[in-house]
């Protein structure tokens, strides 16, 4: 079970001379259970590569594998690899129609043809999961908070039981409490189902506690693909292209500058407590 | 697949065209329209051609975009060329079995299309040369006089302004939805007609909800911003009428001159 990306351009405006070329030459492996954040500058072929990544768009030249399988070949099923690879939109909450919450949970589940009950199943564990109390199962989706209503269109996308999940900015517009529940909810669900996620962000600050490879995009292409900490080490040249390393990174740096021994490599605060306090007591 | 029609799309360029004041293209449309009906035989419409293409071509417009517009009407031009080509009784061209193609109907249905064709083109023409904005403006000035007869001139243009801004922006958040509710498994082609019917529910309902939540959020900035329509309204960059405009109104006299004398001589 793995989604390879082989030699993926994508172009704009066909061959108009407004044509941009949104992706160029993106290769890249998604294996199982990874937990992988996508970062990059606005504007910089994140939303378009993640579209392509479950069959919405078609790339201009190259290939798609999932599973080993093309995924546009002429008889490839594409509501299938939908179901599998699970896009959660930018503002999912914008997507939401049914008169309450657990009708449109089930929403996805129905279009794959399940029956019924394996249907409600499916919705209430999705919602459980995104951690929504049963209390607002049969409340109308707008009557909801920004938080909740976010988690609903997740759990939308969750019913369907997605081996992939793909979230583009799942925190935009939520205040610093709702960011850091939704992405803490999600860092459980990939801890509890070995689910592979694929979290879109411009903020590395976000991304820097819970994934485990990072992958940068800048006009269109891959900068860099490596875990966290081989990927802020480039803080400089991350800067550049318009984006930052956490802010832990600029302080461990400022700190050796300032002849302290620390070592700069560490990426969440906690693991920086640690090591400024190892230093200084030894 | 939704960003094929053109309507209140400008397209930026440096032309002639584009500088002209929109009183000046309102009107010149308007005409150009009007002549269409009035031209009847071909030499007329050799004239308006010429009309249309000297103006694309100053437009510097690239002829792709007119055409655009055109797959909106594929179906209606369709429909009227098969039913004047059939329907119209006259002079016997061809028979086929009970189906009889006359010379009046081949007359009417050729110039149908050719009118149908020239001002979906004379309209994109203008909407690809002026700003919906400024084309608002222009129709606010020259409906001014309405004003007498108590019409509410501002409010109405206010209004047209405001929907032609809109287009656009529904149209990507309609595609938006639709993308996002296809990674739902959702399928909009499949199926029958009630079938499909039901299958806009998921898009229809966030769409109209989007568009109330844009329609509220941009009344409040106007009121936030003290907007009142109406009289004693000044603008920043008030229509005036330069040389270039006079010249224009001159070619156009001339062009619905020629298109009368088309008419009659031949």
């Amino acid at each position: 079970m793995s989604l390879i990306l082989d030699h993926v351009n994508y172009v704009y405006g066909g061959d108009t001379e407004l044509a941009v070329r949104a992706l160029k030459d993106i290769n890249l492996v998604i294996p199982d259970g990874q937990f992988i954040g996508l970062i990059g500058h606005t504007g910089s072929g994140k939303s378009t590569l993640v579209q392509h990544l479950n069959g919405l768009m078609k790339p201009t030249s190259g290939s798609i594998f999932f599973n080993g399988e093309d995924v546009h070949d002429e008889d490839y099923d594409k509501k299938k690899l939908r179901s599998k690879v699970g896009l959660v939109f930018q503002y999912p909450e914008h997507q939401l129609f049914e008169i309450d919450v657990f009708s449109d949970v089930c929403y996805g589940p129905k279009n794959l043809g399940l029956e019924q009950k394996e249907v409600e199943l499916r919705a209430y564990a999705a919602l459980k999961q995104v951690g929504l109390e049963d209390e607002f199962f049969y409340q109308s989706p707008f009557d909801l908070s920004g938080g909740q209503k976010r988690r609903v269109a997740i759990a939308g996308v969750l019913a369907m039981k997605p081996d992939i999940l793909i979230l583009d900015e799942p925190t935009a517009g939520l205040d610093p409490k709702g960011r850091d529940e939704i992405l803490d909810q999600i860092a459980k669900l990939h801890k509890e189902t070995g689910i592979t996620v694929i979290l879109v962000s411009h903020s590395m600050e976000d991304v820097a506690k819970y994934v485990e490879r990072i992958i940068v995009m800048n006009k269109g292409a891959v900068l860099y693909d490596d875990v966290p900490k081989e990927v802020f080490k480039h803080y400089k040249e991350l800067e550049q292209v318009g984006l930052a390393a956490p802010q832990v990174t600029y302080i461990m740096q400022a700190l050796k500058e300032k002849g302290l021994p620390v070592n700069t490599e560490v990426t969440t605060i906690p693991e920086a407590k640690d090591e400024i306090l190892r230093v200084l007591l030894s | 697949m939704l960003r094929d029609i053109t309507l209140g799309q400008y397209y930026q360029a440096d032309s002639v065209i584009h500088k002209l004041d929109p009183r000046v293209k309102l009107i010149a449309t308007i005409t150009f329209i009007i002549s269409l009906f009035i031209v009847q035989n071909f030499v007329g419409y050799i004239v308006a051609a010429l009309f249309l293409v000297l103006a694309i071509k100053l437009s510097k417009v690239p002829f792709r975009f007119m055409v655009k517009g055109m797959r909106a009407i594929v179906f209606l031009l369709m429909i009227t060329v098969v039913f004047n080509l059939f329907l119209t009784p006259g002079e016997a061209l061809i028979t086929v079995w009970k189906i009889t193609i006359t010379k009046e109907g081949l007359r009417t249905a050729v110039f149908m299309a050719i009118r149908l064709i020239f001002l979906i083109i004379g309209s994109s023409v203008m909407t690809l040369t002026t700003t919906p904005n400024s084309l608002t403006d222009g129709m606010e000035k020259l409906m001014n006089p309405l004003k007498k007869i108590r019409v509410p001139v501002h409010e109405v243009a206010m209004m047209m302004s405001i929907a032609l801004r809109f287009i656009p922006i529904l149209l990507e958040e309609t595609d938006k939805i639709m993308k996002a509710q296809i990674a739902r498994g959702a399928d909009f082609e499949s199926g029958n007609l009630i079938k499909k019917a039901k299958s806009l529910v998921p898009l229809l309902v966030p769409l109209f909800i989007s568009a109330f939540r844009r329609a509220n959020d941009l009344a409040m900035a106007m009121e936030a911003r003290c907007y009142r329509g109406g009289d004693h309204r000044t603008k920043m960059k008030p229509l005036k009428y330069k040389r270039r405009d006079a010249a224009a109104y001159g070619m156009l006299v001339c062009y619905f001159a020629l298109c009368i004398v088309a008419n009659i001589i031949i």
